[in-house]
């Protein structure tokens, strides 16, 4: 039996043509972005020896361009940014928080067991 | 309890609430909510991967020296295939969302025209990751060296073409003076595995023994990945001296003291662990590229039927579309820690 007091939220995004060109445009602006960004990353990669004094601002440099890239992605083709403020949130509070908190401990323990191989096994 | 009653009953009641409080649909509030598990399950993988690489600083390899071939063109082109395959996957990506754009338009045609771009680079993505897997399981023709004073290296540089082996001295199948010309590189690299490689001669299967016919290496150049008397790790030799110190650990005629390409026990690029991450985090995003690919086709033959157009709305091509960009999302940070860093 057919539901019609249920809000059917699915017919929110429909929108007219003079909004879709608006749309296209943006996704035209965001593809040109994210190839011009992979091509900054693969030369920087190909052209910067790692180990070189520069290095480290360059892998830093590689976080924050994906980082830029992902919020495009997530942001614009996956509609996060056009949902609301609570959905946004719920979606990425909780696996920034989680994330950040393994990055953080996993990788300082890699670099004290590190040098404890050194310290004791010679590695 | 008859239908009519249910009908009745207020719908505060009944659904807790009519408004969902994110204002969207249930199937895609759930199809967030797996991507977000789904998400936790790649970051587990790659921060392994960064624990693991932190623990083995300068043994690890590095992006450049081993991901630097395309197709029938061969070496010295770091990055540029997996250049490539991001630039395909992202192409993928924008014309999903531009399906997903012309479904908000109720544009049958423009959906099933976008829809099968996609579909058709995700294939593309597959295709290129089968070459990328191929490429790293067979390895470089020089292989990873154990020099004679213990040091491993990785050789870069153009190896010479083997013309034949000409047999010297007789077996069960091949006589004295017998030109082979088949099967060169592939027989040369299983008897350097076998350690039947010893001062410029081959011994063949059958027990016969033929001088190796070869062409000069160009731009030989060692990199040291493993500590030996004489070479530290990261040091690099060029020139007629890696060539020399090259082929006096090669014509040594010891067995296991080359490796080439990559299996799950040992690899020509460095530390075990990593090709095994490589098979499963590039293997495990391939994976979801592949379901992805299936995804789309099934929901596109939903398109082609107007399953969709009677249904008054297109959210199912946006739900499919929102794993899709994800799959895209995992490989801009697969790229970025495994390839570039």
């Amino acid at each position: 039996m057919e539901r019609d007091d249920i809000y059917e939220y699915s017919l929110d995004t429909h929108h007219s043509e003079e909004e879709g060109k608006k749309v296209r445009s943006k996704i035209l602006k965001v593809t040109v972005i994210l190839t011009l960004i992979t091509i900054v990353e693969v030369a920087m990669g190909a052209f910067i020896k790692q180990g070189t004094g520069i290095w480290p601002i360059v892998k830093w440099s590689f976080i924050v361009m994906t980082l830029v890239k992902a919020a495009y992605i997530v942001l614009v083709f996956m509609h996060l940014g056009d949902e609301k403020k609570s959905l946004r949130y719920i979606i990425l509070l909780p696996y920034l928080v989680f994330i950040i908190y393994i990055i953080f401990i996993l990788l300082y323990e890699a670099v004290e067991l590190d040098a404890l191989l050194k310290l004791y096994m010679g590695l | 309890m008859t239908r009519t009653e249910t009908s009745t009953v207020d719908t505060a009641t009944l659904w807790g609430g009519k408004i969902s409080p994110f204002s969207t649909s249930y199937g895609k509030l759930m199809m967030w909510f797996f991507l977000i598990s789904d998400a936790l399950t790649f970051g587990g993988l790659l921060v392994s991967y960064g624990f693991t690489r932190h623990s083995a600083q300068s043994a690890w390899p590095i992006g450049e020296e081993t991901f630097n071939s395309l197709p029938f063109l061969g070496h010295g082109y770091p990055l540029l295939y997996v250049a490539l395959m991001t630039f395909i996957l992202i192409v993928s990506s924008v014309t999903m969302v531009l399906a997903v754009e012309a479904g908000h338009r109720m544009d049958k045609k423009g959906v099933i025209k976008w829809m099968i771009a996609t579909i058709i680079g995700g294939f593309f993505f597959v295709g290129s990751q089968a070459w990328e897997w191929y490429h790293f399981i067979h390895g470089s023709e020089f292989g990873k060296i154990e020099l004679n004073d213990g040091s491993r290296a990785i050789v870069k540089g153009h190896f010479g073409e083997i013309k034949n082996f000409t047999v010297i001295e007789s077996g069960k199948h091949h006589s004295k003076g017998a030109v082979i010309t088949k099967d060169l590189l592939h027989t040369y690299q299983h008897a350097a595995l076998d350690g039947k490689i010893k001062d410029g001669t081959i011994t063949l299967h059958d027990g016969s023994k033929a001088k190796i016919n070869k062409a000069e290496d160009e731009h030989v150049k060692l990199i040291i990945k493993e500590d030996g008397a004489n070479f530290s790790t990261g040091k690099t030799i060029e020139g007629m001296e890696a060539k020399k110190l090259y082929w006096e650990a090669m014509n040594s005629g010891i067995p296991n003291r080359v490796t080439y390409g990559a299996n799950m026990k040992a690899n020509e690029y460095g530390p075990q662990q990593y090709a095994q991450y490589f098979f499963f985090i590039t293997g495990f995003h391939g994976f979801h590229v592949f379901s992805g690919v299936i995804i789309n086709i099934i929901i596109c033959i939903g398109v082609v039927m107007g399953v969709y157009h009677k249904r008054g709305h297109y959210e199912m091509v946006e739900k499919t579309g929102l794993y899709w960009h994800f799959v895209d999302l995992v490989w801009v940070f697969v790229f970025t820690f495994f390839y570039l860093i």
